[in-house]
């Protein structure tokens, strides 16, 4: 009698791995950066519309928010989702709830001025990644990708493609809030 | 107004369909032949209102109705009308639709084809049917509906997924989903078996024909979608150990375990309870492979939109469906009583280790389609199950079930005669081997797995064959069911043949040839005239000419294609191909090298296939056997009835 309940126990074992698979996402890469320190650089900050740069003046070092929880996002005016999560980035800047810094990637500095003063801005500043090589270093493979990192300098967490609401209430702002304490 | 129609069509289906699954199956277990009479005009009344809101769909697409959303997300009023059609269950809803159609017309059969059965039989089978109709139904209704409208209209749809707009598109799906809902009938005959308690020699005579369709079925679906990859995807592979792909391959598995092991059912009333966890099984990965595709839990390209909310749904059903049936299975296969007795060399005993070894075959497979999920879920972390994995696996396990297979038809029921069939089969067993050491050596290259490949492929067309001569000189008739197995396991042979030369001798090259080059590969001459360009009824493609030639005489003309379609813009590869029965050459364009320019180079993707036409020709094989043994006289109601009593009887006496 026992054996013929056999299939009916793998059977319930399956289930559970199935409902559990449910929960998880598998097209979602886990990130190695998660846990390591933000990779360096020095880039210039994107300027107001009709300024160039000034030499000497008006750069960005991650390393210049030390002390505090903020997020990177990276962003371009080609990204058509970057247009969808981007009332997000307005609203939560306008809430000022985490500093939120902008990396202009592979994009032009008229587009992306351009693109900032018909949706809003809600960087307290962009730093320009105009080919790319930072993106490399961050592991970027999808515009827009957003990373929480904390007082250290730490990554803590990753966001591939755009942030959605839920994203933003469930994961990001209760870690952020974890972290600051 | 039409999509309407068809969403109250299945409105009605659903409340028909609560009908048969409830109050026959009452009417069963209580006796109450008022009750179970309701079944069959039940089963037809379905029929007919899913095939209504099928047309009202399939008219949707037809007539361009951009306000239906299903219509407007998957179609195009470029798109030809046969794709327009098949555009149908291009979705998830709607090959959700064309699953319950399917089911459908597997009960509208059943219903039709059982005058022969016991009314109260008919009617638990019809009620078990009906209660996964319910299922469905629901499923489609509540969270998948294919006439939901979108308002206001678009103007022109989004067109269907290129891929998708293949002759194939019209014939795969459809034939896949014949073989998988198919294995709902054997399925349902266990339950009812089961609910009767009364497992006996007739209930698998009943079962086999329907299973034996369901396979053909399912047979002739994967040998298509396989087809369909090798020239469609542009770099001629056939099998990509997928997941929607070994969705379709375990239930496969199963089948072909449950057909071998319902014959010993049949004939000597062995393994009952072996053969209904089998039947329970075969439809269970069905449903599986359902939830697979549908939920989002696994990568694949098959993979269908993914919504949380429809993954619970059918796993709920599953849990429902699968859980309730091996309930059922636990509590009552105990009582079955046991089969006759049968020696250690018999082929009882053959059969069963082939369903063991077909079983354990498929556990390997569904362990690595689900591996990813099971360690993600554990959170040690993502992998993906590649092809090394499978063919590492798979190919050990089944090589012994071939060699079994080779040998078993010529073994006795009950107790078998080792010196025997050694003796019947050494002739066999000497071409096999020779072939297998000597044909490589024709190829130019020798090598121990291609020569092992040879041998089991050899040996199981020699033992067929050796089989057949052994029959017919017995003087003993030769039932199609008999030469329906003979053909089946010949097609085995071919198709293993056949992998084992392509895999050991295909040649491949990755060229870059500006127009009027060449360049020689496998005895063959390629000549690369340009490319131009040409306009198809929805798609703009680079067409390249490439002229095959061997010793100056003109072999072929191939004209691969690189499309882009007007709407959803993605490049698709159409490669071109010459068939040949001992060989297809194959050829794809790749990119332009010189920024389109009119004398670019491009590169081309060459390939020689020795015999890959035969694995094809290995599964319609194996699908004519399956034809063959499913119109033996013994299936058919006349002669059954009968035979039936008196199996019944003998059955009972052997037993008491």
């Amino acid at each position: 009698m026992k054996r013929f309940l056999l299939p009916l126990a793998v059977f319930l074992l399956l289930v559970g791995f199935l409902a559990a698979g449910l929960k998880l996402d598998p097209r979602e890469v886990p990130s190695p950066l998660i846990g390591k320190p933000a990779p360096a650089f020095d880039l210039p900050v994107l300027q107001k519309a009709g300024q160039s740069h000034a030499p000497g003046a008006g750069r960005f070092a991650p390393a210049d928010m030390r002390g505090k929880v903020w997020l990177l996002n990276v962003w371009a005016s080609w990204c058509e989702s970057c247009r969808d999560e981007h009332p997000l980035m307005v609203e939560l800047s306008k809430k000022g709830l985490l500093p939120i810094l902008g990396l202009n990637y592979k994009d032009k500095d008229e587009d992306a001025q351009r693109w900032l003063a018909q949706f809003g801005n809600p960087y307290q500043l962009s730093a320009v990644d105009a080919d790319g090589r930072i993106g490399i270093d961050y592991g970027v493979y999808g515009v827009p990708e957003t990373y929480l990192i904390d007082a250290d300098g730490v990554i803590r967490y990753k966001q591939i493609g755009a942030i959605t609401p839920e994203v933003l209430e469930r994961k990001i702002l209760p870690m952020a809030a974890a972290l600051r304490k | 107004m039409i999509p309407e129609l068809g969403h109250f069509a299945l409105i009605l289906a659903l409340a028909i369909a609560l009908v048969q699954g409830t109050l026959p199956v009452w009417g069963a277990a209580k006796r109450q032949p008022a009750f179970f009479a309701l079944a069959r005009p039940a089963a037809r009344a379905q029929f007919m209102l899913i095939a209504v809101a099928f047309g009202c769909l399939a008219w949707s697409f037809y007539s361009n109705d951009f306000s239906v959303l299903n219509v407007a997300s998957n179609s195009n009023s470029r798109l030809p009308t046969a794709y327009r059609i098949a555009a149908t269950w291009g979705s998830h809803e709607g090959s959700l639709l064309l699953w319950v159609l399917m089911l459908s017309i597997w009960m509208l059969a059943v219903s039709l084809f059982s005058r022969s059965l016991p009314d109260a039989m008919v009617a638990r089978v019809l009620g078990v049917m009906g209660l996964i109709s319910v299922g469905f139904l629901s499923f489609l209704l509540f969270t998948s509906d294919p006439f939901e409208r979108l308002l206001p209209g678009a103007m022109d749809g989004r067109d269907l997924n290129p891929l998708l707009q293949d002759p194939a598109m019209v014939i795969h799906p459809p034939m896949l989903y014949m073989g998988y809902v198919g294995f709902s009938v054997a399925f349902s005959f266990a339950i009812a078996a089961l609910l009767d308690g009364r497992l006996d020699a007739s209930w698998a005579r009943w079962s086999r024909p329907w299973t034996i369709a369901a396979w053909i079925f399912l047979t002739l679906g994967i040998a298509l979608g396989s087809f369909w990859a090798y020239y469609e995807l542009g770099w001629g592979g056939w099998w990509f150990w997928d997941p929607v792909e070994n969705a379709s391959f375990m239930p496969w598995l199963i089948g072909t375990a449950l057909i071998h092991s319902l014959a010993v059912t049949e004939k000597r009333g062995a393994f009952k309870s072996w053969t209904v966890l089998l039947a329970i099984l075969a439809f269970s990965l069905s449903l599986l492979g359902t939830f697979l595709v549908r939920s989002g839990v696994l990568t694949s390209v098959h993979a269908f939109a993914s919504d949380p909310k429809r993954g619970i749904f059918i796993l709920a059903f599953l849990a429902l469906v699968i859980g309730g049936s091996l309930t059922l299975y636990a509590w009552r296969a105990g009582k079955v009583a046991p089969g006759a007795r049968f020696e250690l060399l018999s082929r009882e005993s053959m059969l069963l280790a082939n369903s063991v070894l077909l079983l354990v075959a498929c556990a390997a497979v569904l362990l690595g389609t689900l591996y990813p999920l099971f360690l993600d879920a554990l959170g040690l972390g993502k992998i993906s199950v590649g092809p090394p994995y499978f063919q590492s696996v798979f190919a050990p396990l089944m090589a012994p079930a071939i060699l079994l297979a080779g040998v078993g038809p010529l073994i006795a029921w009950r107790k078998g005669d080792v010196a025997q069939a050694a003796q019947r089969l050494r002739w066999a067993a000497i071409v096999a081997l020779l072939g297998a050491l000597f044909l490589p050596l024709a190829f130019g290259r020798w090598a121990a797995l291609t020569s092992f490949g040879l041998l089991l492929g050899f040996w199981i067309i020699g033992g067929s064959l050796t089989a057949l001569f052994v029959r017919i000189k017995s003087g003993a008739g030769l039932g199609s069911s008999f030469l329906g197995m003979l053909l089946a396991h010949v097609g085995i042979g071919v198709f293993v043949l056949a992998v084992t030369l392509v895999k050991s001798y295909e040649t491949e090259r990755d060229v870059r040839l500006a127009p009027g080059e060449s360049i020689v590969l496998g005895g063959y001459d390629f000549r690369f005239e340009g490319v131009k360009d040409v306009e198809g009824p929805n798609y703009v493609a680079a067409r390249g000419t490439v002229m095959v030639t061997r010793n100056g005489a003109p072999v072929a003309r191939l004209a691969p294609e690189k499309r882009i379609y007007h709407v959803q813009r993605n490049p698709m590869t159409e490669s071109a191909i010459d068939y040949g029965a001992t060989r297809h050459i194959y050829v794809s364009l790749g990119e332009s090298v010189g920024d389109g320019k009119e004398n670019a180079a491009w590169t081309l993707r060459i390939l020689i296939k020795p015999f890959v036409g035969w694995i094809w020709g290995g599964c319609v094989l194996m699908a004519l056997g399956g034809l063959l043994a499913a119109s033996d006289r013994r299936y058919r109601s006349g002669t059954r009835r009968r035979e039936q009593t008196a199996d019944a009887t003998l059955v009972r006496g052997s037993t008491a």
